[in-house]
């Protein structure tokens, strides 16, 4: 009777502190350049070696420039922070895939494409993005440095033990309805805060039938509702895309694997603590119109009335928008696809079926950016650089980008941006960018419009 | 950093607005920083908040407001919400905040600030009211964090509210100790759970 939630957290706990939180043994430490510097600084002023240093993955995505990556980082400070990255790594001993490394990229990204992140694992990294893991049947969080630090010492975590939610998702989801709106949709229901305190399995048909990629993509954003993590139990399709990958158990001890796996599903008569359903009908392709990733809505619906908090209109005035707008039609400037939300081959393909034979608008600026090298030689691959160029799209070489800002990809002040990735908050994407969260395919008939369109009218 | 904790009465900075995210409380441009320091990051608390994009102050802003002054920022419900950066903690610690009320926090931020000794006091929905209200009436108010009782006092009002922290967290705050020298000091039992589970 227990949840797939309980069936991992248990197998980790390494003891429970009288009247205080769970130790958690965690299998696989991920490091960004951003959170982790304080963390190794920590670790050199108390004297102390990684406990288990064979766990923990390093690489740089914050910072990296989507161009010229083979030469110097321009900026000397972003420079620092990946170079400090390199050396903490090599001091410490720990696997590190620096800049223009063949397994570089977004780390959310990297994870799962190359087989170390795998279902049944426990999971953290000094990112709140770390719930995308989830999506390969791992109970994966978002930690802070402090809390890295603790994971460097001792490969544990102290952690108060989530509530349980199951989001059941029933039915088929419509044309261009994709992860992304069902994320979207869901957010727009329950608020950025909805499932905080919670970690969510997402469940039913249309998370089922959700390929890895899409999977990724919904378990990425369960932060947005606030939730711990989120997690979708494996089966054929997360085993079909495990098998194989460099770091995924080969031979026997596959075998081995795949029995445990097997297991790792929620027990029929599991008890949740919260349950949510939706019906996938009800998506349609989503928006956003305000600066929480909870504000969105469908692509031909309007903006609701205030809600009367000052937060709304200071939201609304940021955006330049009013309620009542529906937002079909207004003209926009940059389109950003990427980001570990939607940065991944399934994405690109996405955005290359809807532009193909069409031609970018001349007025915007897009920003296609791969979320590893391992997307990038995909896309080259499959043929979808052609069609992009075609249409008028030039790649970019992989990294967190303009998702965040803190390398030079940046929307200037009051522009629009209607991006991919996984926040709208003020400044997010640059001092006062004003982002429309939306999907690869919204991205693409915005990008060859020039205005918000509905991706269907192009389907 | 580990400044002990018992009890703060102070004045109050209200923040009435909800969904706070931690983008605000200091904005990705400035979690470049390879040390931790607090005086940094307080210096660019609520930076695009507190600053025009010319870089003058903006006098609209609470912070910029010589009224409103203390060790207590209050702010409206769901404060701490997106990234995990532990800089927003560092700021909020680094401008000399001690305590943070608010009526819901998002999880990892709640993490943080308890990791860098500041205490988040979570209040009902009808005391934060209250508060701001008071805080309102009269700047110089004053409220009163009491740790060990685990009560927040709005002094205005008198009224009294009970907190929740786990004991143990409460032990390392009134003691200045984290979880780093309690994990550490526990690395046979992770060893025998490592043996155990193989």
């Amino acid at each position: 009777m227990n949840t797939l939630f309980d069936k991992i957290w248990d197998a980790h706990v390494v003891q429970q502190v009288e009247e205080g939180p769970t130790q958690l043994y965690i299998d696989r430490l991920y490091c960004h350049e951003v959170t982790s510097p304080q963390a190794f600084a920590g670790m050199r002023a108390r004297g102390l070696k990684c406990f288990r240093p064979d766990h923990i993955y390093c690489m740089p995505d914050h910072n990296t420039p989507t161009h010229d990556q083979d030469k110097p980082i321009e900026d000397p400070v972003s420079k620092a922070q990946v170079d400090t990255l390199a050396k903490n790594a090599e001091d410490f001993g720990l696997n590190h895939f620096g800049m223009m490394h063949p397994k570089n990229g977004i780390i959310h990204v990297v994870g799962p494409e190359r087989g170390l992140t795998l279902p049944g694992m426990t999971i953290v990294c000094g990112d709140s993005h770390t719930s995308t893991h989830g999506a390969m049947g791992a109970v994966a969080f978002g930690i802070g440095t402090s809390e890295v630090e603790m994971v460097l010492a001792s490969q544990c975590i102290l952690q108060a033990r989530p509530k349980t939610m199951r989001i059941t998702i029933e039915g088929e989801l419509g044309k261009g309805v994709t992860a992304k709106d069902m994320a979207l949709y869901m957010m727009s229901k329950m608020t950025t805060s909805g499932a905080t305190g919670y970690f969510v399995e997402y469940a039913g048909s249309a998370v089922r039938n959700l390929t890895m990629e899409g999977r990724l993509t919904l378990c990425n954003l369960s932060i947005e509702m606030g939730a711990r993590g989120g997690m979708v139990a494996p089966d054929e399709t997360t085993f079909e895309y495990i098998k194989g990958r460099e770091y995924a158990p080969k031979g026997e001890a596959w075998d081995k694997a795949l029995a445990y796996w097997k297991t790792l599903k929620s027990d029929d008569d599991a008890v949740f603590d919260k349950e949510v359903k939706f019906d996938a009908a009800d998506i349609q392709p989503m928006i956003t119109y305000g600066t929480n990733p909870g504000m969105g809505m469908g692509i031909t619906e309007q903006i609701p009335a205030s809600d009367g908090t000052a937060s709304f209109e200071k939201s609304l005035n940021y955006m330049g928008f009013e309620a009542g707008e529906c937002l079909l039609g207004k003209k926009i400037d940059y389109v950003f696809l990427g980001a570990c939300t939607n940065g991944r081959i399934e994405d690109f393909r996405a955005f290359a079926s809807l532009v193909k034979g069409h031609k970018k608008a001349d007025h915007v600026i897009a920003w296609l950016v791969p979320g590893s090298w391992m997307v990038d030689a995909q896309i080259r691959e499959e043929g979808l650089d052609k069609v992009l160029e075609e249409a008028g799209f030039a790649i970019r070489q992989p990294g967190c980008s303009a998702c965040l800002a803190m390398n030079d990809d940046k929307i200037p002040a009051g522009k629009y941006s209607v991006s991919t990735s996984n926040r709208n908050f003020e400044g997010r994407q640059g001092p006062g960018a004003r982002t429309l969260l939306a999907s690869p395919l919204t991205a693409a008939a915005a990008a060859i419009t020039g205005v918000i369109t509905d991706p269907r009218e192009f389907m | 950093m580990k400044q002990k904790f018992d009890i703060i009465t102070s004045t109050c900075v209200p923040l009435p607005l909800e969904n706070v995210d931690t983008d605000q409380i200091i904005p990705a441009r400035f979690l470049k920083a390879t040390t931790r320091e607090e005086k940094f990051f307080g210096d660019n608390l609520f930076r695009d908040w507190r600053y025009h994009p010319d870089g003058s102050l903006n006098e609209d802003f609470v912070l910029n407001n010589p009224t409103y002054g203390g060790e207590i920022l209050v702010a409206g419900k769901n404060f701490g919400s997106g990234s995990s950066r532990e800089h927003a903690a560092w700021a909020i610690a680094g401008y000399g905040f001690r305590v943070v009320v608010s009526s819901f926090f998002a999880d990892i931020h709640k993490n943080n600030e308890l990791n860098n000794f500041v205490l988040p006091v979570v209040v009902s929905e009808g005391f934060l009211k209250e508060l701001f209200d008071s805080i309102d009436a009269n700047p110089q108010m004053q409220v009163e964090v009491n740790l060990p009782a685990q009560t927040i006092t709005n002094q205005a009002t008198g009224k009294s509210e009970h907190f929740e922290i786990n004991a143990y967290k409460k032990h390392c705050l009134m003691n200045g100790l984290d979880d780093i020298d309690f994990l550490v000091a526990n690395k046979d039992k992770i060893e025998a759970w490592e043996n155990a589970s193989r």
